[in-house]
């Protein structure tokens, strides 16, 4: 018992960060009808930048007190992050716009082996890890259970839930979000009445970078080591995440990335004795069997041909 | 005859070309300020071809489209600005746009061309409420600050956007649909999502508000509210409309000027009783009435 809700709080954690990532999957993917898969490897460059701005705050500047630094490193990363993103889709995405539907997508595919190789290239193959964070523990008395819960984790549910929540404000409630949820209706339409559907699109990117840079700060945080190939896999799961919530649904994208989460850190639980364990095959199996048996996903609206 | 001494939009020489399929071919007509200037003409005659080519839907394969928002569509400033790069020309209040040198978007924004369509396009899953908000877009932007300032509440922001909101439900009350304003677009009657397309576009502050067959599918007691919706925006809004529509009698009641195509060429260009009373209209409407065909058909009857 004890163990299923250290591994239910471990779950959270971890789905978290995937539907951080997922929501910049599924919002492209609604706006523009496209996979952006660089979107992992920029979710790996985000870690780097966090790590880059951590190390030069405490290290170089000195700077001590952890919690002002962690939210310099948020800050400065979505920034960043964002940047890059706008950048990625100005040259390897808008000058596709209207090109034949897989041109983009394999713009994309070259964008994420640049962007891990870029990474490889400038910071070296091997793992970077830092000195944990936050990592003390903060014990509950459950009754007769005793559970253990990090501070860090704390932290990043914490974040998670904010931003979210800010992001949703910003989606449903401003003239900023009601533009982008027209585009992702009728982009042509939205012309037509004034909205300028490229700088929209352009926003759609930068504010997907920086969730999914609040994603690669956290992650950080939890794991305390970088490396360059880290856009692959949990770009893949958060792909799954958002594909098992319902491409294109924003609560679809946080509940698939929380689902995931929680499969793949019970799985864990299964004692293999001897052989690997296998979370990324449950991972990937359900991937499979979404798309098989339900592929407009838990939220997901079902497909409607755009004209 | 509006349409000549003080036009809003001079169309010349429009040509679409569609590989080998010329759906608009030479066209030349006016839009009078004021005026509701109905383009009719039978089914394929290209109408909605050259509504998509004055919104920017279209790029043209030829011809000009200038457009005065406000002042003279002045003959030597039309020539000045064709010949320069530019898009559009100011002259102290009055601007001047050649619409076929702009974006969609930029058509909407700067020229204030609004439109609907002839199958219903409003953001479905988005309120009623929403889909006029959409179209203050470009006004709230700017006053927010794109968004920043709109964060920190800025009281400008604050008062343009109850503004917004209070733009959006005149038109509401106007439309009748006040008590459905947070359903979802796509769930109003047939009738009433037609009457939000022209709100949601009056919304966006047009100097000429183009409407695709807005009578289609209504029953007559919605043609008549139409009517006096149409009216209304001209007489209380100085808005001009150029509308395409099939229901007869509203053109009739309504225009000013009619625009008749047929296989994408003008064959007649006047006011309702001129064009009704036209030869070559009943003609491409009825068929002509030609002896030699008639025997020649009836030749083949009796072989």
């Amino acid at each position: 018992m004890d163990n299923f809700i250290q591994q239910l709080i471990n779950g959270l954690t971890l789905g978290s960060i995937y539907g951080l990532i997922a929501i910049g999957y599924t919002m492209v993917f609604g706006i523009i009808g496209m996979i952006n898969f660089a979107h992992g490897d920029l979710f790996m460059l985000s870690e780097f930048i966090a790590l880059i701005v951590l190390l030069l705050l405490t290290k170089t500047l000195g700077f001590g007190y952890l919690p002002v630094a962690l939210f310099i490193v948020l800050i400065a990363g979505m920034s960043l992050t964002s940047v890059w993103n706008w950048t990625i889709e100005r040259l390897a995405y808008r000058p596709l716009r209207g090109s034949f539907r897989l041109a983009p997508l394999i713009s994309a595919i070259g964008m994420s082996t640049f962007l891990s190789n870029f990474a490889q290239v400038v910071q070296g193959p091997r793992n970077k890890p830092i000195a944990p964070m936050f990592a003390e523990h903060l014990y509950i008395k459950f009754g007769t259970h005793n559970i253990a819960i990090q501070y860090r984790q704390i932290v990043i549910v914490v974040v998670t839930v904010v931003l979210l929540g800010v992001f949703w404000w910003l989606v449903q409630r401003t003239n900023l979000g009601r533009a982008q949820r027209a585009c992702e209706q009728d982009r042509k339409m939205a012309a037509l009445i004034g909205v300028d559907v490229d700088r929209t699109i352009s926003i759609t990117f930068i504010i997907g970078a920086a969730l999914a840079a609040v994603a690669g700060s956290m992650y950080v945080l939890q794991y305390g080591v970088v490396n360059f190939s880290d856009g692959f896999l949990p770009g893949v799961k958060a792909f799954t995440a958002a594909v098992l919530g319902g491409i294109g649904s924003l609560p679809g994208a946080v509940l698939g990335g929380l689902l995931i989460g929680l499969i793949e850190t019970f799985w864990q639980m299964i004692p293999t004795e001897g052989v690997p364990e296998y979370k990324d095959v449950a991972a990937f199996s359900i991937l499979a069997i979404v798309l098989i048996f339900m592929p407009s996903g838990i939220l997901g609206r079902p497909e409607i041909e755009k004209v | 005859m509006r349409w000549k001494s003080d036009p809003l939009l001079v169309v010349e020489h429009l040509t679409m070309r569609f590989g080998g399929l010329v759906a608009v071919n030479n066209l030349t007509f006016e839009v009078g300020r004021g005026d509701i200037t109905a383009l009719i003409g039978p089914n394929g005659a290209g109408k909605t071809t050259v509504f998509n080519c004055v919104t920017g839907f279209y790029k043209p394969t030829e011809g000009r489209l200038a457009l005065a928002r406000t002042g003279v569509a002045d003959r030597s400033r039309i020539e000045a600005l064709t010949r320069s790069s530019a898009r559009s020309a100011k002259q102290g209040e009055d601007e001047l746009f050649l619409l076929e040198r702009m974006p969609g978007h930029l058509i909407a924004h700067h020229a204030k061309v609004a439109r609907t369509f002839q199958n219903i396009r409003l953001f479905q899953g988005m309120t009623v409420l929403e889909n006029l908000m959409v179209a203050h877009h470009n006004l709230l932007m700017r006053a927010s600050g794109l968004t920043v300032l709109g964060l920190l509440g800025a009281p400008h922001f604050r008062a343009t956007e109850a503004w917004a909101v209070e733009r959006a439900k005149y038109w509401l009350d106007k439309i009748n649909l006040m008590d459905r304003a947070d359903d979802p677009a796509g769930e109003l009657p047939y009738g009433a999502q037609r009457r939000l397309e022209i709100a949601r576009a009056m919304c966006a502050d047009p100097t000429l508000l183009c409407l695709d067959e807005p009578a289609a599918g209504l029953n007559p007691r919605e043609s008549l509210e139409l009517n006096t919706l149409l009216n209304s925006i001209r007489d209380d809004h100085g808005v001009s409309i150029l509308l395409i529509e099939h229901d007869m009698s509203v053109v009739m009641q309504i225009s000013d000027h009619v625009v008749v195509l047929d296989y994408g060429t003008k064959i007649s260009d006047g006011t309702p009783v001129e064009v009704r009373n036209d030869p070559k209209v009943i003609a491409a409407y009825l068929g002509v009435a030609d002896e030699e065909e008639l025997a020649h058909v009836e030749a083949e009857i009796h072989a």
